[in-house]
């Protein structure tokens, strides 16, 4: 379970600090999730996929100054978020593939995966369930009286929770030391934000003295600056900030969805402003080509270490439901 | 309990809840209490009172009306070490709560393997004029949930030793406590180190003839009916509460049920659907043979709470309910 070594070290996302770093995870998540997605219509993925692929910026971007003790909470799509914090790419795919060696051992899939001893307190399959758990996180942080913060990831769908709300509240109240960073990615699920969303979401913290600020969440050195200073407010114990990071969902709600609401032009148009290109602008060319070669050769020992995983079986299925067991 | 060498004091239902409470917060740091009015005012029943000015108010305190948030606060606080005590005000509330009680605190072992210390508190069952929407029993519906343990103590004796056993234990649980025991007296033993074992349920009385399973507030009034029956018409009843509904200590309730062979349920609880009929299930899946009389459920019956004290105390199960269900399986047979 969650306490096994990892047999591919992955990328120190959780302390990278540089360009160089930035880039080389957001190339990681980039070919893991397009080799998930092969891996997905060859029928070898047990379960649903939704990717952010166009994303990586904001989940890159998001957790780059970020330690392992801080915490984040993740979303029903959150590769991106897992491999930033720190998440090993051997088991993320294996648990993808329903394999053994998986963090949740193979029966969880991408949407269920909690790995706390790096500070990811899970991926979810519901919608703005984060929320709630990370106020919890983030109130134990000054029960604890450490300078540790939490970051809650979610989409532009989770604003029409009820569990929005009371976060918000309650974090300015208690000044809690959390970071809100909505990923709008345009979409939620199967239509566009126009039929979910009134107002700015930027602005939604702000009749609660919450500090706001809309983010270009395709540039991962933007998403960053405004991830240090929310960071750094926190850790001071001067409360929690809003970021709304705007990106484009390029694939469908999930791998299998052709997503044919929508217009091609318009998909064209997000895929040109593409969060690799700058930030691999910022790096020497041959530093980068080496950089994808290496991220070539972690990717096939990961895909390999996880095919070469049993499936996971029945009898697995009534592991970790109580202490003990 | 029957040691007569260990100093006991009488104590109130609320008082052992609250002595628990206190006794693990001065053991460990980590434990928590939040929920609403549960710090300054100590709860809308005074449960949790004296616990602000003992432990400062980051941890006793007192929440807005979010009860996502509030067991989320747990959640995520238990996700990174705490041993949070959150509690839910009547589990009514709960329904708001159940996305993070259900799909978020009992799936987190399984996703991650690792420890969900979480203790979720809350009141049910109709003990004051408080309606149809403070007055439920919805214990049933979270024994189906893999990865939660459910624990309803019905006495100041159990409701102690099991808070305290609930708080070390390192799965989430929720800990249901009742309106109508809140100020009933059992004699509970001195000291701080009463942990009563979750999953082990208890025999209140040994019988022969009739295995009564009772759980929350209908375990004093089947004790009472056990006693009268002993009087009036010579049957010998075992009364049994189990104390924790989730895991069920099947072994203790299936040994009694074979050796008597009549079983009687009661509950306050309406019957669809409920422990009765789990345990009434559970006794014809594993020893129909040898039961002398179809099983009977003393339940409320299936309708709302009323408002109305005296009718909400009319609606609830009694005592002659639960010696009229002996009877009749002893007639029946």
């Amino acid at each position: 379970m969650g306490n096994q070594q990892p047999l591919v070290q992955a990328a120190p996302g959780s302390s990278s600090s540089t360009p160089l770093d930035r880039y080389r995870m957001m190339r990681l998540s980039r070919r893991f999730e397009e080799t998930m997605e092969e891996q997905f219509h060859e029928g070898q993925v047990p379960g649903p996929l939704h990717l952010s692929i166009g994303q990586e910026a904001v989940a890159v971007g998001g957790c780059c100054h970020l330690r392992q003790s801080d915490a984040i909470l993740s979303t029903h799509r959150g590769h991106h978020h897992c491999l930033a914090k720190g998440a090993a790419t051997d088991r993320l795919m294996a648990e993808l593939l329903g394999r053994s060696a998986g963090y949740s051992l193979g029966r969880g899939g991408s949407m269920h995966i909690a790995i706390p001893e790096i500070g990811l307190l899970g991926t979810n399959g519901i919608v703005g369930a984060g929320l709630p758990i990370a106020t919890g996180a983030a109130y134990a942080m000054q029960v604890q009286k450490n300078d540790n913060v939490t970051v809650c990831f979610f989409g532009e769908g989770a604003t029409g929770t009820g569990a929005f709300g009371e976060a918000l509240n309650i974090a300015a109240l208690w000044r809690l030391p959390l970071i809100f960073v909505c990923e709008n990615n345009q979409y939620v699920e199967l239509t566009p934000q126009s039929v979910h969303i009134a107002g700015d979401i930027w602005r939604r913290g702000e009749s609660f003295g919450i500090p706001g600020a809309r983010v270009d969440g395709n540039d991962v050195e933007a998403m960053a600056e405004a991830m240090e200073t929310a960071i750094a407010r926190a850790r001071a114990g001067d409360g929690p900030t809003m970021i709304e990071a705007l990106t484009y969902r390029w694939s469908g709600h999930f791998v299998a969805d052709r997503a044919a609401y929508r217009d091609e032009a318009e998909v064209e148009e997000a895929r040109a402003l593409d969060p690799l290109i700058s930030a691999r602008a910022l790096i020497d060319d041959d530093v980068a080509d080496a950089v994808d070669s290496k991220i070539e050769e972690e990717i096939a020992v990961a895909l390999a270490f996880a095919q070469q995983s049993p499936l996971a079986d029945f009898d697995s299925l009534s592991i970790g439901h109580y202490a003990g067991s | 309990m029957t040691d007569i060498s260990v100093e006991t004091r009488p104590l109130k239902f609320w008082q052992g809840v609250n002595q628990a409470l206190v006794e693990e917060m001065e053991r460990d740091q980590n434990v928590v209490l939040v929920g609403e009015d549960v710090a300054g005012p100590g709860g809308p029943y005074g449960v949790t009172r004296g616990l602000l000015d003992k432990f400062g108010d980051l941890r006793v305190r007192d929440t807005p009306i979010s009860e996502a948030v509030l067991v989320g606060l747990g959640v995520g606080g238990a996700g990174v070490g705490l041993r949070p005590v959150v509690e839910v005000m009547f589990f009514d509330f709960a329904m708001i709560a159940m996305d993070q009680i259900v799909n978020q605190a009992a799936k987190f072992r399984y996703f991650s393997g690792a420890d969900m210390p979480l203790v979720i508190r809350t009141m049910c069952g109709a003990g004051g004029p408080n309606g149809a929407q403070h007055s439920q029993n919805f214990e049933a519906w979270y024994c189906g949930v893999p990865g939660l343990k459910v624990v309803m103590p019905s006495n100041a004796l159990d409701a102690k030793g099991l808070l305290k056993s609930s708080i070390r234990d390192n799965d989430p649980v929720l800990f249901i406590e009742t309106l109508g025991l809140l100020t009933q007296r059992r004699d509970v033993p001195v000291g701080d180190d009463l942990l009563i074992p979750l999953g082990v349920a208890d025999i209140r009385r040994e019988g022969s003839d009739v295995t009564v399973v009772a759980i929350g507030r209908l375990v004093d009034r089947a004790l009472e009916a056990a006693e009268r029956l002993q009087e009036e018409d010579g049957i010998s009843v075992e009364v049994i509460d189990p104390r924790t509904l989730s895991p069920l200590d099947t072994e203790t309730i299936l040994e009694s049920v074979r050796r008597t062979g009549r079983l009687v349920t009661a509950q306050e609880a309406t019957a669809p659907c409920s422990v009765g009929s789990e345990l009434v299930a559970l006794a014809a899946e594993s020893c129909l043979s040898e039961l002398k009389a179809a099983p009977i459920r003393v339940a409320s019956p299936f309708v709302n709470v009323p408002t109305p004290l005296p009718l909400a105390e009319e609606r609830a199960p009694g005592v002659e309910d639960v010696m009229r269900a002996v009877r009749e399986t002893i007639q029946g047979s």
